[in-house]
C-alpha cells in the first residue's frame, strides 16, 4: 500500500567494502549502546501507562470513591453488578452496539464506493479526495457543533431545506427523538471519517493489476461482475483494516457524543466510553474501573471475532 | 455511460454534503443568529467580526488557543524525539529481546484511553500534574508513544542495512548515526507522524477534560465544548469557535496535505 501512503524512498547510499573495519566489532552486529535508545520511551511508558493500567485492575475490585484514604475490597461485586443489575450500563452497551453496527456498515460501504469512483489519479479525483478527507482533520467538538445546527429541529439545515422544497412531512426532531438519536450521531460519525477510510481503500484498489479487468472485459464481464469477482476479493485486506478501525473508532466516539449529546449525555446517547466517564465524574472510581476492564475486553473480543470472520472468508488476508 | 452518470451524480452529491455545511459554518461566523436562521446558505450581507471579538476576548478562547499552542507545540516534537530514539534502537537490534520490547510498547495501542484514564488521573493528581499544561504534554507523549513507535519502527526497518553499515564503517557511533543518518533520511516519515500527532494532540478532548478544571488552563476543545452550555443555540458564536479552533489544522492541511493523508492513514492502517 506504499504508493499513496508513504512518499518516503530512501536515498541510494554507497556501500563500502565491509572488509575494512576500523573497530574490532563487525558493523553487522548491533552496537550495545543501541539498547539505551528505547530507555526514555520505556521509562515513561511503564510509569504513566503500564502501571496505571495495572492499577485499574486493583481499583476494579474495590468500592473506592477516589477521595477516601481507604477502600473496601469487594471482590467481583462490581463485575457482577455490571452484568446483572446495571440498567445504565446495559443502556450504554445497547446504544454502543447500535451505533457500531450503523457506522461499520455505512462507513465501509460508502468509503468503498467513493474509493472505486476515485481510484484513478486524475486531477478531479485528487481534488475530490482532498475534499472528502477534509472532515477527518477537524476536532470532534467542531464536527458536533456543525451537525448540531444541521439537525436543529427549529432552525436546522435539514428541516429548513425540507420545508423549502415542500417535504415538511419528513421533518424530524433528530437528536430530540430518543428512539433515533443514536442513529443520527452515527451518520455524523460516518461523515466525519468516511474520507479517511476511502484513502485506505484507494491504496488497496490501486494495487489491483489492471490486466485482471482487461481480461474480464474481453470475456464480456459486466461492470458489476468485475466489481463482484475482482474488486471485492482483491480489496479484502483493506476491508479488514477499514472494518477493524471503524469498529474501534465507534467505541471511542466519546468526544462526538459529548459534543452532540451534552456532558453528561442524555441516556439515549450514552455509550460505554461516556458511561465510564460519568462513573469517574460521580466519584465511583472502583466501579468505573471495573466498567473500563469490561469495555476493553469487549473491544478486544469484537476485534478478534472480526479478524476470525475475515480470515474464514478470505484465507489469504 | 450509465456508470459514468452514476459516478458523477454520487460524487457531486457527496461533495455538496461535505462542502455546504463547511461554507454555512464560515458564513455563519460572520452573521447574527437572525440572519443565520433566515438565510443559512447565503453569504453574510455585512461581514461583521463581532463574533470573533467576542469569542476570542470575552469567552476566553484566546487563552485556550494559546494553551493549545503550548501543549501541542511541546507534545509533538517531544513524542517524535522519544519515539524515534526508541524506534531506532528497536529497528537496529535483533533477536527476541528486541521483538519483545517492540511488542510490549506497541501493545499500548490496544488499550483504549477510557480503560486507564482513571488510575492515570489519580497518579497525575498525586504528582501535582493535574491543572498543569506540563501534565497534558506528558500524558500526550505517553498515550501516543505506542503508535508513534509502531509507525516509525516500520519505516526504519524498510531502510537498507547498508546505510547503517556504511555509517558504522565510517566509525560513526549509534548516537551520531541517529542524528546524522537516521533523522535526515526519516524526514518524510517523521513529517507524516508529526502531522498525525498534531491532529491528535490539538483535537484531544478527553485528557484536558479530565485533568484541567481551572478556566485559564483549558485547551481549545474543552473551551469549545463549554460553549455548548454557555451559548446554547447561539450558532454564530459556536461556528466562530469552530473556525478559530480549526484554523491551524486547516492551514497546515492546505500546505502539507500529502503528509496529512500519509500520516493519518498510516495511523489508521497500523492502529
Amino acid at each position: 500500500m506504499s504508493t499513496t501512503l508513504t512518499p518516503a524512498s530512501p536515498p541510494e547510499t554507497p556501500t563500502l567494502p565491509t572488509s575494512e573495519k576500523p573497530s574490532g566489532r563487525s558493523p553487522m552486529a548491533a552496537h550495545p549502546a543501541l539498547w539505551l535508545f528505547p530507555v526514555p520511551a520505556l521509562v515513561l511508558y511503564v510509569t504513566f501507562f503500564v502501571i496505571p493500567t495495572i492499577q485499574g485492575v486493583v481499583y476494579s475490585v474495590t468500592d473506592w470513591d477516589g477521595f477516601s484514604p481507604t477502600a473496601q475490597f469487594v471482590g467481583l461485586d462490581n463485575f457482577i453488578t455490571i452484568f446483572t443489575n446495571d440498567d445504565l450500563f446495559r443502556n450504554a452497551f445497547s446504544n454502543n452496539i447500535k451505533f457500531m453496527l450503523v457506522v461499520v456498515v455505512f462507513q465501509t460501504i460508502f468509503s468503498l464506493v467513493l474509493a472505486v469512483f476515485l481510484t484513478r489519479n486524475s486531477k478531479s479525483s485528487v481534488a475530490l479526495r482532498s475534499i472528502f478527507f477534509f472532515p477527518t482533520i477537524l476536532s470532534s467538538v467542531s464536527v458536533a457543533f456543525i451537525w448540531k445546527f444541521i439537525y436543529d429541529p427549529n432552525f436546522g439545515l435539514i428541516n429548513t431545506v425540507l420545508d423549502a422544497v415542500g417535504l415538511d412531512q419528513f421533518q424530524s426532531a433528530f437528536l430530540g427523538n430518543d428512539a433515533q438519536a443514536i442513529y443520527w450521531v452515527a451518520i455524523t460519525q460516518v461523515w466525519f471519517h468516511v474520507g479517511q477510510m476511502m484513502i485506505i481503500y484507494i491504496a488497496g484498489l490501486q494495487q489491483i493489476p489492471q490486466e485482471l479487468y482487461e481480461s474480464a472485459q474481453t470475456d464480456g464481464a459486466s461492470r458489476w461482475q468485475q466489481f463482484r469477482h475482482i474488486t471485492l476479493p482483491m480489496v479484502a485486506p483493506a476491508t479488514a483494516i477499514v472494518m477493524a478501525y471503524t469498529t474501534v473508532q465507534s467505541f471511542k466516539a466519546f468526544d462526538l457524543i459529548l459534543g452532540l449529546g451534552g456532558n453528561p449525555p442524555k441516556s439515549s446517547l450514552d455509550i460505554l466510553s461516556t458511561r465510564i466517564y460519568s462513573g469517574f465524574a460521580n466519584s465511583q472510581f472502583g466501579y468505573a474501573a471495573a466498567e473500563s476492564l469490561v469495555f476493553m475486553a469487549l473491544i478486544a473480543s469484537i476485534t478478534w471475532i472480526q479478524r476470525r470472520a475475515v480470515k474464514a472468508t478470505n484465507p489469504d488476508v | 455511460m450509465r456508470y459514468q452518470l452514476t459516478r458523477r451524480a454520487v460524487l457531486a452529491v457527496y461533495a455538496v454534503l461535505v462542502i455546504v455545511p463547511l461554507v454555512v459554518v464560515i458564513f455563519g461566523s460572520f452573521k447574527t443568529s437572525q440572519e443565520l436562521f433566515a438565510s443559512p446558505f447565503a453569504p453574510p450581507t455585512d461581514w461583521q467580526s463581532g463574533n470573533y471579538q467576542k469569542v476570542i476576548g470575552e469567552s476566553g478562547l484566546g487563552i485556550a488557543f494559546r494553551n493549545s499552542v503550548i501543549v501541542t507545540g511541546l507534545s509533538v516534537p517531544l513524542t517524535l524525539f522519544i519515539a524515534s530514539l526508541a524506534s531506532y534502537g528497536i529497528a537496529r537490534t535483533t533477536g527476541w529481546k528486541s521483538a519483545l520490547l517492540f511488542g510490549f510498547i506497541v501493545l499500548g495501542m490496544a488499550v483504549p484511553a477510557q480503560a486507564n484514564m482513571i488510575p492515570q488521573y489519580v497518579q497525575f493528581e498525586t504528582f501535582g500534574l493535574t491543572n498543569s499544561l506540563f501534565g497534558l504534554v506528558l500524558i500526550n507523549i505517553v498515550t501516543t508513544l505506542p503508535i508513534a513507535v509502531f509507525i516509525m519502527t516500520g519505516f526504519l526497518k524498510t531502510l537498507p542495512k547498508e546505510l547503517f553499515e556504511a555509517a558504522a564503517v565510517d566509525g560513526s557511533g549509534p548516537w551520531r548515526t541517529y542524528h546524522s543518518v537516521v533523522l535526515p533520511v526519516s524526514v518524510p516519515s517523521l513529517s507524516a507522524t508529526a502531522i498525525f500527532l498534531f491532529v491528535i494532540h490539538w483535537n484531544d478532548l478527553l485528557y484536558p477534560l479530565l485533568f484541567i478544571n481551572e478556566a485559564e488552563k483549558r485547551t481549545i476543545p474543552v473551551a469549545l465544548l463549554s460553549f455548548q452550555g454557555e451559548f446554547l443555540t447561539d450558532y454564530p458564536l459556536l461556528f466562530t469557535g469552530v473556525v478559530v479552533a480549526s484554523a491551524p489544522i486547516v492551514i497546515a492541511y492546505v500546505f502539507l496535505q500529502r503528509y496529512f493523508v500519509a500520516g493519518i492513514t498510516a495511523g489508521a492502517v497500523k492502529g
